[in-house]
């Protein structure tokens, strides 16, 4: 990805507060031209408020919004070029799916015909164009979702924002949709800014992806960053699953940091910057970077027994309980190769990792 | 189908109910039907005749009701339309202008003359239009008409407009509505069959109002309600009921309407 390109939008120390409560705690981020962008954190962490202030729905209470370098300060909706797909669609139910679509285009002022044409393109764009004179009432959900978003993408705004669009459709549907939106993305080149609380659709949709949590920024970067190189225990657990736990760092030396758990088994990981001897600081262990092997533990593994085993469908997952130890999940695939390393409850294993699969967290 | 506990099955539901139902329409039933009656006695029935409605419409009282019942019309019309807009402005205000002080009193306040009884604001009026030296007259009542009427068009149109999600305009303005736009292209013709409501209730209250036009309208000048209740002094003459029920099949048809709107609301 090119770090040069055009800066859609910049938010520059954004604070959004509601009477006291502070909804967004001082945000800065900057959102590229072209990019796939996503918003992603558990209920309530404030992206719907980001996305509103973007719309200029909400008012900023402290820092500024830039929009192509232009700063939004108090410009009202309609003067943004910017368009939403709200969470609950709001289509107008008194206009049919045209009317809908060609609304936008109709109030900058193009005319009837240009608006019905351009409202038919985008129809097409998102397969719709046989239900143009339906009701919003009379299509499905998933079909109300594609409406919703050729209206929004009729007048070829600059910035997209989607506010957890596809949280209402079922999985299947979701899946698909979640491959068009990023055709959708790719073929207009509109910036998109995508809201989501689900990790997994953050993860296969986004250029880069913002991750909230309680009205602060926690990371931002491109999907394999946040994933393998999460920078807390928040992003480390919220991302994908993890093994997390404590450690007691013993040495730090060359780039690596010598570390023992519970149960006095020990380990070696990278060092992370700050990191001494004797602090005692948080592990992330991803499940599917850990193999299991029968025992006696060759040196750097760790001797445990397995509790249970849990069929996936892709993947098979074996919980072990270490001597004296933690407990500890591993995955491995559901495929030949993996299943030889799939063992019985209650037998004795040694769970390696590959060399970086432990990652030692600033907190 | 009636369940174990189902009211319809206590002993006397029947009786109460018919009762009741009896005790609502009988007298209308009566007004009702005496209106088609030939004898010019209001108790003897002596078959079925239209004598009264011809009456009515070319009797020798024919210009004096014509004249009521055309100023009772546009009187409601008048008053139902502006009654009806003001309401629409006052919901728009107090439901779609975010939070501001006074709002909880506002809405008390547009309310509340509906629970204020009814001669005592025609008191009221009256004094207000001498303190300001109004001359009464057919004026003096639209302007009444016209106040006592906002609450009621104010209650389907608030309704209404609660049930409309804030988003809606949101979704418009993102689309590059203007506020004035997005008023006029989405909140209100979503908010039209509670205008309606609001109109046809703010009609059918002003055609049938007697107490405070009595007391605001000047001399000769006169609507449907004060001639009848002036003839009815008189004595009762079997074309008070033709009016009657003429009157009657009016606020019928006007309800009706009204359902129908909403009926057809409910399905899109
Ligand atoms: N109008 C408001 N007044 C007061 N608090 C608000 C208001 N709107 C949002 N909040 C609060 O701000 C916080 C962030 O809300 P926001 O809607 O942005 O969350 P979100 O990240 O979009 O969550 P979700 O995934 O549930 O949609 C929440 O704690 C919410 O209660
Ligand atoms: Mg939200």
């Amino acid at each position: 990805m090119p770090q040069d390109r055009e800066i859609a939008i910049d938010v520059r120390d954004a604070v959004k507060r509601y009477g006291t409560f502070a909804a967004l705690k001082r945000i800065s981020l900057t959102i590229r031209d072209n990019e796939f962008f996503t918003l992603l954190g558990p209920s309530g962490c404030g992206k719907t408020t980001l996305l509103r202030m973007i719309a200029g729905f909400e008012d900023v209470t402290e820092g500024a919004i830039y929009l192509y370098g232009e700063a939004l300060d108090t410009l009202p909706p309609y003067k943004r070029p910017v368009n939403t797909v709200f969470q609950n669609y709001a289509l107008f139910p008194h206009m049919n799916v045209l009317e809908n679509v060609g609304f936008g285009l109709e109030m900058l002022g193009k005319s009837k015909a240009e608006a019905r044409a351009r409202a038919g393109e985008a129809l097409e764009m998102v397969q719709l164009s046989q239900f143009a004179s339906r009701k919003p009432s009379q299509l499905s959900g998933g079909q109300q979702q594609r409406v919703a978003l050729a209206r929004a993408l009729a007048p070829r705004p600059r910035v997209l924002l989607l506010d957890e669009p596809l949280s209402a459709l079922d999985l299947k549907l979701r899946k698909s949709m979640q491959v068009e939106l990023k055709h959708l993305q790719r073929e207009t080149g509109i910036t998109f800014i995508f809201v989501t609380h689900d990790q997994e659709e953050a993860l296969t949709m986004s250029d880069r992806i913002a991750v909230m949590s309680e009205g602060e920024l926690q990371q931002l970067g491109e999907a394999r960053e946040i994933y393998e190189r999460p920078r807390n225990v928040f992003v480390a657990d919220f991302i994908g699953d993890t093994n997390l736990m404590e450690v007691t760092v013993d040495k730090v030396s060359g780039g690596r940091a010598q570390c023992h758990l519970g149960g006095g088994h020990s380990l070696t990981c990278d060092a992370v910057d700050g990191v001494e001897a004797g602090a005692r600081v948080h592990m992330s262990l991803r499940p599917e970077r850990l193999f299991l092997s029968a025992q006696p533990a060759e040196p750097g593994s760790l001797p445990g027994t397995v509790r249970e085993t849990i069929y996936i469908g892709t993947d098979i997952a074996t919980i072990v309980d270490l001597e004296d130890g933690p407990q500890f999940t591993v995955r491995s695939s559901n495929s030949t190769r993996g299943n030889a390393r799939v063992f019985e409850p209650g037998q004795n294993v040694a769970v390696n990792m590959e060399t970086g699969a432990a990652r030692l967290l600033a907190d | 189908m009636a369940k174990p506990h189902d009211l319809r099955r206590y002993p006397g539901f029947l009786a109460i109910t018919i009762l009741c139902l009896v005790i609502l329409y009988a007298p209308l039933m009566v007004v009702a039907v005496y209106s088609f009656n030939a004898s010019a006695s209001i108790t003897i029935w002596e078959g079925f005749s239209l004598r009264w409605y011809a009456d009515v419409f070319t009797g020798p009282e024919s210009a004096k009701y014509r004249d009521a019942a055309w100023n009772s019309f546009i009187i409601a019309i008048t008053a139902a339309t502006s009654a009806s807009i003001i309401a629409t402005l006052a919901a728009t205000a107090v439901l779609r202008s975010g939070k501001f002080r006074l709002r909880t009193v506002s809405i008390g306040l547009i309310s509340l003359p509906l629970m204020v009884p009814e001669i005592v604001t025609a008191v009221a009026t009256l004094i207000f239009f001498n303190a300001l030296a109004f001359e009464r007259g057919i004026l003096t009542i639209l302007l009444a008409h016209i106040a006592f009427c906002i609450p009621f068009a104010y209650m389907p149109i608030s309704a209404r407009m609660q049930g409309i999600e804030a988003s809606y305009e949101q979704a418009a303005m993102d689309l590059y509505a203007t506020k004035r736009m997005a008023f006029t292209r989405i909140l209100m013709p979503l908010m039209m069959p509670g205008i309606v409501s609001g109109f046809i209730l703010a009609f059918i209250i002003s055609l049938d109002d007697f107490i405070i036009t009595n007391f605001v309208k000047g001399a000769g000048v006169e609507t449907l309600p004060t001639a009848i209740f002036g003839a009815v002094k008189q004595g009762i003459k079997p074309n008070i009921m033709a009016i009657s029920t003429l009157l009657l099949l009016v606020s019928i048809v006007m309800v009706a309407l009204s359902w129908l709107i909403g009926r057809k609301d409910q399905k899109t």
